[in-house]
């Protein structure tokens, strides 16, 4: 007896109507049987999802128009997790090792280019993508000066967005070494010769961050171990106050 | 409603003659109707003057314990003139317990009296308990979809940028790195070069640390020097001047630096030389 083969809903009601599925997807997901469009699934769709919870249920209608926010802040954090992931792609195959005689950093870099699948389309997105983050870091900086958005209750997270700017400048700055070519080398030594004149311990500074008085290996493994993990640390914490700063000083800031 | 009301019949007509609606000309007849039986039985209409109410309270209070019986009035008038406010627990429970109908059994506000089985009442709040909150209402929309939606755009649109310039660009990559062979240009990278450009003109202490520290410390300290509780580009044409001015000025340095200096960072044009800048 032949059978008709069930159809695509058929096998979607099916998939989605089980313990399984039901215990992944919250209730009020997109993704779970029963979605309707109504008051109480948009709500929790937005309270009971890890990637949308950031937001409120609700937001002001004027956050919505683009010429308001620009989308900058949101733009720099998606930056932030396309560096993260092609980030970690390269350290597959990358090794912060350089010497005389080894210069394992350098031909690394030149394997990612050229034979790695996907390897410089992937370097590349991590290159132009920094520089994208620091330009849309700095934009949603102005954005916010020039919306007064900083005015109480906001003032501390200004300051929290300055120190974000600052690391994010730092993530940049650390990742330039990483190829080993001459651009990095004697762009780092002008960064870092400038770090030596801070008064009292500026020596001290430059030796910590060189790890030698000369920038070198292990200038490299300083580097990258701050590029690829201190940093960025540092940075999701601050993020993640920042982010939860918006939310408890009453979402974002109001019209002019 | 067990018994059908009697429509005043001439409330009923003027009202038409005056162009009301059926509907509503019935519905006022009706009241007037119900009106003229309850005065007519000797009964008082309207709300109750305010010194009938505080003259119940007073009552109440003289006779608390044993159950006033049907004081439920309470204003924040009287609250006002008692001492601080407020009533006793004693007070409260007592008046509670009279507006149900307790002690004479006659349950004013239909609530059956005890013995029964009932609900309770969580609270009765006075008036003057109430917190009045002024505040706008906000114009808004469910985050899901409306802002969701506009994210996810512009993370594609950016996302699809970055892919392509990535596909058509390359990211520089120079020759081994050799601390014996200065390169006769010397750049930092691009968000750097106003710092390297003040280097031209001020001791490296000065250029590189006084002055981006002074720079970073006044950008921090920006909400709390700005009082100015305005948020209008009108009412803040200082504010946004002078951060315009020196938001330009950083750009300017940045360009001069990366664009206008060749070798030995000394001044060239790009069209003589070509661009000493490496991104």
């Amino acid at each position: 007896m032949a059978r008709k083969p069930p159809s695509f809903s058929d096998v979607k009601a099916n998939v989605q109507d089980n313990v399984i599925w039901k215990s992944i997807f919250r209730p009020g997901s997109i993704y779970r049987k029963g979605y309707r469009d109504t008051s109480r699934d948009r709500a929790l769709a937005a309270m009971n999802n890890v990637l949308y919870h950031l937001h409120p249920v609700k937001v002001k209608r004027h956050g919505l128009k683009l010429t308001y926010t620009y989308c900058l802040g949101g733009l720099s954090f998606f930056l932030f997790i396309l560096l993260t992931i092609t980030g970690i792609f390269l350290m597959f195959f990358y090794t912060p090792a350089a010497g005389a005689g080894t210069e394992i950093a350098y031909a690394n870099m030149r394997d990612i280019s050229a034979s790695v699948t996907f390897g410089n389309l992937v370097r590349n997105l991590h290159r132009w993508g920094a520089h994208a983050m620091v330009f849309t870091v700095f934009l949603h900086m102005a954005r916010v000066f020039y919306h007064g958005a900083y005015k109480p209750p906001r003032e501390f997270n200004w300051v929290v967005g300055v120190i974000l700017l600052l690391l994010t400048l730092l993530l940049s700055f650390t990742g330039y070494l990483l190829p080993w070519d001459q651009l990095a080398l004697w762009a780092v030594t002008v960064g870092t010769n400038m770090m030596g004149y801070t008064p009292v311990f500026g020596d001290q500074v430059q030796f910590v961050l060189l790890g030698g008085v000369t920038i070198g290996p292990s200038t490299l493994l300083r580097w990258y171990v701050l590029h690829v993990l201190f940093i960025p640390f540092i940075t999701v914490i601050f993020l993640a106050v920042h982010f939860w700063r918006i939310r408890k000083d009453g979402g974002i800031s109001g019209p002019l | 409603m067990s018994e059908e009301v009697q429509i005043d019949q001439e409330v009923y007509d003027r009202l038409i003659a005056g162009g009301t609606s059926e509907r509503i000309a019935r519905a006022k007849a009706k009241a007037a109707s119900v009106r003229k039986a309850k005065i007519a039985e000797g009964q008082t209409l309207g709300p109750r003057p305010a010194e009938q109410a505080s003259q119940a309270l007073e009552q109440f209070r003289s006779s608390q314990g044993s159950g006033g019986g049907g004081v439920a009035t309470k204003t924040a008038a009287d609250d006002a003139g008692t001492s601080g406010g407020r009533l006793t627990p004693e007070e409260r429970s007592a008046r509670v317990a009279a507006s149900l109908g307790g002690g004479n059994g006659d349950a004013s506000i239909g609530v059956p009296t005890s013995g029964q089985h009932t609900h309770r009442l969580l609270a009765l709040v006075p008036p003057a308990g109430i917190q009045q909150v002024q505040s706008k209402q906000m114009d808004k929309v469910y985050t899901w979809p409306h802002l969701l939606l506009v994210e996810f755009v512009a993370l594609l649109a950016v996302g699809s940028l970055l892919l392509v310039a990535s596909f058509f660009l390359d990211a520089p990559l120079g020759s081994l790195a050799n601390p014996n062979e200065v390169p006769a240009i010397n750049k930092a990278p691009w968000y750097f070069m106003g710092l390297q450009e003040l280097l031209r003109y001020f001791h490296p202490m000065v250029a590189g640390v006084t002055l981006p520290g002074v720079a970073v410390v006044l950008l921090m300290a920006i909400p709390y020097l700005d009082k100015n509780p305005s948020a209008r580009p009108e009412n803040r044409k200082v504010a946004n001047l002078a951060f315009t001015f020196f938001m330009t000025f950083w750009g300017i340095l940045v360009i001069i630096g990366s664009f206008l200096r060749g070798a030995g960072y000394e001044w060239v044009w790009p069209w003589t030389q070509g661009l000493g800048f490496t991104l």
